[in-house]
C-alpha cells in the first residue's frame, strides 16, 4: 500500500528509506524530507500540553496530488513517515494506523538486537521483509 | 528465482546431489564437471538442459549455487515428468517424483538404499540409512554398513527401487565412481569423523580442518553433515518414496526391507531430521554451547543478556551485520535476551556461518528454541524428535512434520501468553490465601456475570466491623446469598476500601482475618483479588444509599445498648414526655470532629450506650467549655437515670428519623450518630465533670463506634464516655434548666445539630463512594493492563 516507507532517527536523519522501485525514488526522499518539517510541527503543537498524552500516530501530515504522507513519531522521537499513493482511496486510517504499529514493532524489535547500535542504519532483514510486505501488498 | 519450496524427500536428495557435486565443497557447483554428467543423466535433451540452466540461473552467475542447483533439479524433475519448463512451474507443480538421473544415482541410490535398508538394524530407527542425528558418527556408521552391503546390492534390494532402477541394470561407470565414493565416506565415516578416506572425503575433511579453526567441536561435526547426508540422503529420498509407493513389492524383499517398508514413516521422519544438515545439532555440539551457556550464565533456566551475548558472539569475529541477523534468527521471543535453546542456535548459526555456511532467511525448525515453559527438556532428543527441516536457501515447509513447526512457531506465542498466565495464576493462588472473601456478596450488580467475593479484611481497627462480621459469618458461611449481604456490603465496603488500598499497594495480606473466606463465586483467579475487591466495590455503588442493614440489631442496639427503648417508652410518662420533649431540642448541635462538642446543653445521655470512650473523653472536655451544669448532672446522675433513659428513648427516636433520613443504609453510621448524639448530650453535661465516669452501657456498640476510625465520630464519642457518669444530671439538668431559657435556642440548636449530623453522615457517604471510585478505577486499569498484554498479539 505504500509506496515509500521510511523511518528517521532523532536528529532527524534517515535511519531506514524504503520505495517502491517503480517510481523515482529520489522524489519520495524529497517528500520525506519535507515531511519532516510538518513532523516537527505537530509535534511542538502536541507537546505543549502534556507529553504523556501525545498521540503517537500523527496522520496525514499533507497531501499532494498524487500522494499522501503520513506520520508516525515515538517516545522516543524516532519518526516513521510513510507515503502513500493518493489512489488508493480504500486505504483507510485504521488500517495506516495499523502499519505504523507494525512499523513500531518490527523497530523494536530492531532496538531490541543488541549488536544494533541505535542510530545505524536499519539492516534488519526482518525489518526488511516486514516493510517490503506493506509495500508490495499493492503490486 | 522465486523462493523454491522442496519437500522434505526433496530437499534431501538435492542436498545429497549437491553435495555430491560440491566437490571442492564451495558451496558453489561449478557448471561443468558433475553437474553436467549429472543433467546429462537425467536423460533429458541437451537442450533441455541448457534451457534449465539457464533458468535456474546459474548461467548467470557462472556457477551453482546451491538454490541455483535445487532449482536446477526441480527443473529436472518438472522437465522429466513432462511439464513445460518454466520457472514459476517450480513451484506450482505438486508432487513432482524427483528428479531420476538415469543409469547413475538412482540405481546407486536405490542400492544404496536397499543396503540402507537392510542395514537398518544398525541405524536404529532409520531405514537403514541415516543415523539418528544424535550422532552425526553414528551416520558414518550407518554408513559404514555400505560397505558391508555392498555384496548385497545385486539381490534383493533392487528391487524395491526397481520401478525406478529397471530401466537401468547396468550400473555405468559414472555411477560405480560414484557409489565407490558413497562407499568409501561410509567406511571413513566408520572410523570417523572426516577421515575421510574417498575423494569426497579428503576435501571435505580438509575443508573442515580448515574451518573448524574456531570451534573444535564443531568442526568435526559440521562438513560431515552434508556429507553423510548426501551418502545417505541419495539412497534414502528414493528409497523413501519408492517404500512408500511400492510398499507391496518392498514387502517381498528380504526382511529388512519389510522392516523398513514397516516403519517407512518413521524412516522418513528420521531421515528428514537427520537431513537437517547444518542445522542440526549434534549431542556433542550440543554439550558444548551448553557449556558456553555456563560460562556466561550459571543458570541453565536463566537468560543471557543482550550484552552479555554480544561480547560473546563477537568474539567470533563475524561481522556484526551477519551477527546480527543471527541474533534476530536465534532470539525467538524478542526479549533482548537469549534463553539456553536460544543460546545453541545462536552459537549453531555462528558455527555454521563460520564455516562457510549461508545464514537461513528463517530459523530452522531444528533450531527453534524449545518451549521450555511447556515442554520443559533441552535436550537434543527433543532436537531429533522434531522434523528438522531447513537449511536450505529456499523456505521449504517441512512436509512430513507439518504440526511440529506450526506448533513449534505457535508455541513460543503461546508459551509467552501462558507465562503470563500462569503468572497471573500464581498471583491469584497465593493471594487466595491472602483475602478471605464474603461469598455472600451477591452480585448487587447484575451486569457483572462473575460474583465476586467481597474481601473482608480485618485490620486491627476493623475489630469491630469483625464483630459485626461474626455475627454473619454463621449465615456467610451457609448461606451465600443471604440478606445478610446488605449488612455485610457497608462494612465490606470499609473494609474493602482498606483492603483494596492495601492490596493496590501489591496483593499484601490483609492484616486480620475475615470471618467467610469462600471464593467460590470468582471464577476468574486471575488478578482476581483486586478484582474481587474492586467487583465488590463495584456491587457497591449500586448502594449508593447502602441499603439499610437488614436486622442490623445496632441502630436499636447503639441505643439500646444505652437505653431500653421499650422501657424508656413505657416509661415515658407525661412529665418525662414533657421532659423529654424538651431535651430533644435542647440537643446541643453535634460536635463537628474539629468543633468543640458544641453548645450541647444537655443531652440525655444514656450511660448504657456511651461506654469506653473514657479515653476521649478528656479531649472532649476541653472542647466543651459550653458544657455547664455537669455538677448539676452529678447531682441529677443518680435521680435522674430514669429521666436520662427516657430523654434518650426521645432523643433516639428523634435522632434516628434525622439519621435515617440521611443515610439510611449506614446503620453504623446510624450508629455512630447516636452515639454520637448520646454523646453530645452526655458531653454536653459532664464535659468537665467524671469524664472518665464508666460507661454503664454494654460495651459492644460503643466499643464499635470508637473502633470506627472516624474522626469526626471521636469527639462525639468522647462526649459519650463523659457523659456515662452524668446522664442522670444532664437529663436532670436539661429538663430543669434550660427548658425555660432557650426552647427556641434549643430548638435552633437542635435543628443546627441535627443538620450537622446529617452533614457528616453525608460526608462520610461521600468518602465511602470516593474510595468505591477509586476501586472501580483500579479495576478498570488493571483490566486495561489486561487488555494491553493481550493486545500485542494480536498486531503482530
Amino acid at each position: 500500500m505504500a509506496v515509500c516507507i521510511a523511518v528517521i532517527a532523532k536528529e532527524n536523519y534517515p535511519l531506514y528509506i524504503r520505495s517502491t522501485p517503480t517510481e523515482n525514488e529520489l522524489k519520495f526522499h524529497y517528500m520525506v524530507h519535507t515531511s519532516l518539517d510538518v513532523v516537527d510541527e505537530k509535534i511542538s503543537a502536541m507537546g505543549k500540553a502534556l507529553v504523556d498524552q501525545r498521540e503517537l500516530y500523527l496522520g496525514l501530515l499533507y497531501p499532494t496530488e498524487d500522494y499522501k504522507v503520513y506520520g508516525y513519531v515515538t517516545n522516543s522521537k524516532v519518526k516513521f513517515v510513510m507515503v502513500v499513493d493518493s489512489s488508493n482511496t480504500a486505504l483507510r486510517d485504521n488500517e495506516i494506523r495499523s502499519m505504523f504499529r507494525k512499523l513500531h514493532n518490527s523497530y523494536t524489535d530492531v532496538m531490541c538486537n543488541p549488536f544494533y547500535n541505535p542510530g545505524d542504519r536499519i539492516q534488519s532483514r526482518a525489518f526488511d521483509n516486514m516493510v517490503m510486505s506493506m509495500m508490495i501488498q499493492v503490486c | 528465482m522465486e523462493g523454491l519450496t522442496l519437500s522434505d524427500a526433496e530437499q534431501k536428495y538435492y542436498s545429497d546431489l549437491f553435495s555430491y557435486c560440491d566437490i571442492e565443497s564451495t558451496k558453489k557447483v561449478v557448471i561443468n564437471g558433475r553437474v553436467l554428467e549429472l543433467f546429462r543423466a537425467a536423460q533429458l535433451h541437451n537442450d533441455v538442459v541448457l534451457q534449465i540452466m539457464e533458468l535456474c540461473g546459474a548461467k548467470r552467475l557462472g556457477y551453482f549455487g546451491r538454490s541455483q542447483f535445487y532449482i536446477a533439479l526441480k527443473l529436472v524433475a518438472v522437465a522429466q515428468s513432462g511439464f513445460p519448463l518454466r520457472v514459476e512451474s517450480i513451484n506450482t507443480v505438486k508432487d513432482l517424483p524427483l528428479p531420476r538421473f538415469v543409469a547413475s544415482k538412482n540405481e546407486q541410490e536405490s542400492r544404496h538404499a536397499a543396503s540402507y535398508s537392510s542395514d537398518s538394524e544398525n541405524q536404529g530407527s532409520y531405514s537403514g540409512v541415516i543415523p539418528p542425528p544424535p550422532g552425526r558418527g553414528q551416520v558414518k556408521k550407518g554408513s559404514l554398513s555400505h560397505d558391508t552391503v555392498q555384496p548385497r546390492t545385486s539381490a534383493d534390494p533392487q528391487e524395491p527401487v526397481s520401478p525406478v532402477v529397471s530401466p537401468q541394470q547396468s550400473p555405468p561407470t559414472s555411477p560405480h565412481t560414484w557409489r565407490k565414493h558413497n562407499r568409501h565416506p561410509s567406511g571413513g565415516n566408520s572410523e570417523r569423523p572426516l577421515a575421510g578416506p574417498g575423494p569426497f572425503w579428503s576435501p571435505f575433511g580438509e575443508a573442515q580442518s580448515g574451518s573448524s579453526a574456531g570451534d573444535a567441536v564443531w568442526s568435526g561435526h559440521s562438513p560431515p553433515p552434508p556429507q553423510e547426508n548426501w551418502v545417505s540422503f541419495a539412497d534414502t529420498p528414493p528409497t523413501s518414496t519408492l517404500l512408500t509407493m511400492h510398499p507391496a513389492s518392498v514387502q517381498d524383499q528380504t526382511t529388512v526391507r519389510t522392516v523398513a517398508s514397516a516403519t517407512t514413516a518413521n524412516e522418513i521422519r528420521r531421515q528428514s531430521s537427520s537431513y537437517d544438515d547444518p542445522w542440526k545439532i549434534t549431542d556433542e555440539q550440543r554439550q558444548y554451547y551448553v557449556n558456553q551457556f555456563k560460562t556466561i550464565q550459571p543458570d541453565l533456566n536463566g537468560f543471557i543478556p543482550g550484552s552479555a551475548a554480544k561480547e560473546f558472539f563477537t568474539k567470533s569475529k563475524l561481522p556484526i551485520l551477519e551477527l546480527s541477523h543471527i541474533w534476530e534468527l536465534s532470539d525467538f521471543d524478542k526479549d533482548g535476551a537469549l534463553t539456553l535453546d536460544e543460546f545453541c542456535a545462536a552459537f549453531h548459526l555462528v558455527v555454521a556461518r563460520k564455516n562457510g555456511y549461508d545464514l537461513p532467511e528463517k530459523l530452522p525448525e531444528s533450531l527453534m528454541p524449545k518451549l521450555i515453559d511447556l515442554e520443559d527438556s533441552a535436550d537434543v532428543g527433543d532436537q531429533q524428535s522434531e522434523v528438522g527441516y531447513s537449511g536450505s536457501p529456499a523456505e521449504a515447509p517441512p512436509s512430513k512434520s507439518p504440526s511440529m513447526p506450526s506448533l513449534n512457531q505457535t508455541w513460543p506465542e503461546l508459551n509467552q501468553s501462558s507465562e503470563q498466565w500462569e503468572t497471573f495464576s500464581e498471583r491469584s493462588s497465593s493471594s487466595q490465601t491472602l483475602t478471605q472473601f464474603d461469598s455472600n456478596i451477591a452480585p448487587a450488580d447484575p451486569d457483572t456475570a462473575i460474583v465476586h467475593p467481597v474481601p473482608i479484611r480485618m485490620t486491627p481497627s476493623k475489630i469491630h466491623m469483625q464483630e459485626m462480621e461474626l455475627k454473619r459469618t454463621g449465615s456467610d458461611h451457609t448461606n451465600p446469598t443471604s440478606p445478610l449481604l446488605v449488612k455485610p456490603s457497608d462494612l465490606s465496603e470499609e473494609n474493602k476500601i482498606n483492603s483494596s488500598v492495601k492490596f493496590a499497594s501489591g496483593n499484601t495480606v490483609a492484616d486480620g482475618y475475615s470471618s467467610s473466606d469462600s471464593f467460590t463465586s470468582d471464577p476468574e483467579q486471575i488478578g482476581s483479588n483486586v478484582t474481587r475487591q474492586r467487583s465488590h466495590s463495584g456491587t457497591s455503588p449500586d448502594n449508593t444509599a447502602p441499603p439499610p442493614p437488614p436486622p442490623r440489631p445496632q441502630p436499636s442496639h447503639s441505643r439500646s445498648s444505652s437505653l431500653d427503648m421499650n422501657r424508656t417508652f413505657a416509661v415515658t410518662t407525661g412529665q418525662q414526655q414533657a421532659g423529654v420533649v424538651a431535651h430533644p431540642p435542647a440537643v446541643p448541635p453535634r460536635p463537628q470532629p474539629s468543633q468543640a462538642p458544641g453548645p450541647i446543653v444537655h443531652r440525655p445521655v444514656d450511660a448504657d450506650g456511651l461506654i469506653t470512650h473514657t479515653s476521649t473523653s478528656p479531649q472532649q472536655i476541653p472542647e466543651q467549655p459550653n458544657f455547664a451544669d455537669f455538677s448539676q448532672f452529678e447531682v441529677f446522675a443518680a435521680s435522674n437515670v430514669n429521666e436520662e433513659q427516657d430523654d434518650d428513648a426521645e432523643k433516639h427516636p428523634e435522632v434516628l428519623p434525622v439519621e435515617k433520613t440521611s443515610d439510611p443504609a449506614s446503620s453504623l453510621r446510624v450508629a455512630k450518630t447516636d452515639s454520637k448524639i448520646e454523646e453530645k448530650t452526655a458531653a454536653s453535661a459532664p464535659a468537665n465533670v467524671s469524664k472518665g465516669t464508666t460507661p454503664l452501657a454494654p460495651p459492644p456498640k460503643p466499643v464499635r463506634r470508637r473502633l470506627k476510625s472516624e474522626d469526626e465520630l471521636r469527639p462525639e464519642v468522647d462526649e459519650h464516655t463523659q457523659k456515662t457518669g452524668v446522664l442522670a444530671a444532664v437529663l436532670a439538668s436539661q429538663p430543669s434548666i434550660p427548658r425555660s431559657v432557650g426552647k427556641d435556642k434549643k430548638a435552633i440548636q437542635a435543628s443546627i445539630r441535627r443538620n450537622k449530623e446529617t452533614n457528616t453522615v453525608l460526608a462520610r457517604l461521600n468518602s465511602e463512594l470516593q474510595q468505591q471510585l477509586k476501586d472501580v478505577l483500579e479495576e478498570r486499569i488493571s483490566l486495561e493492563v489486561q487488555l494491553e498484554q493481550l493486545r500485542p498479539f494480536s498486531h503482530l
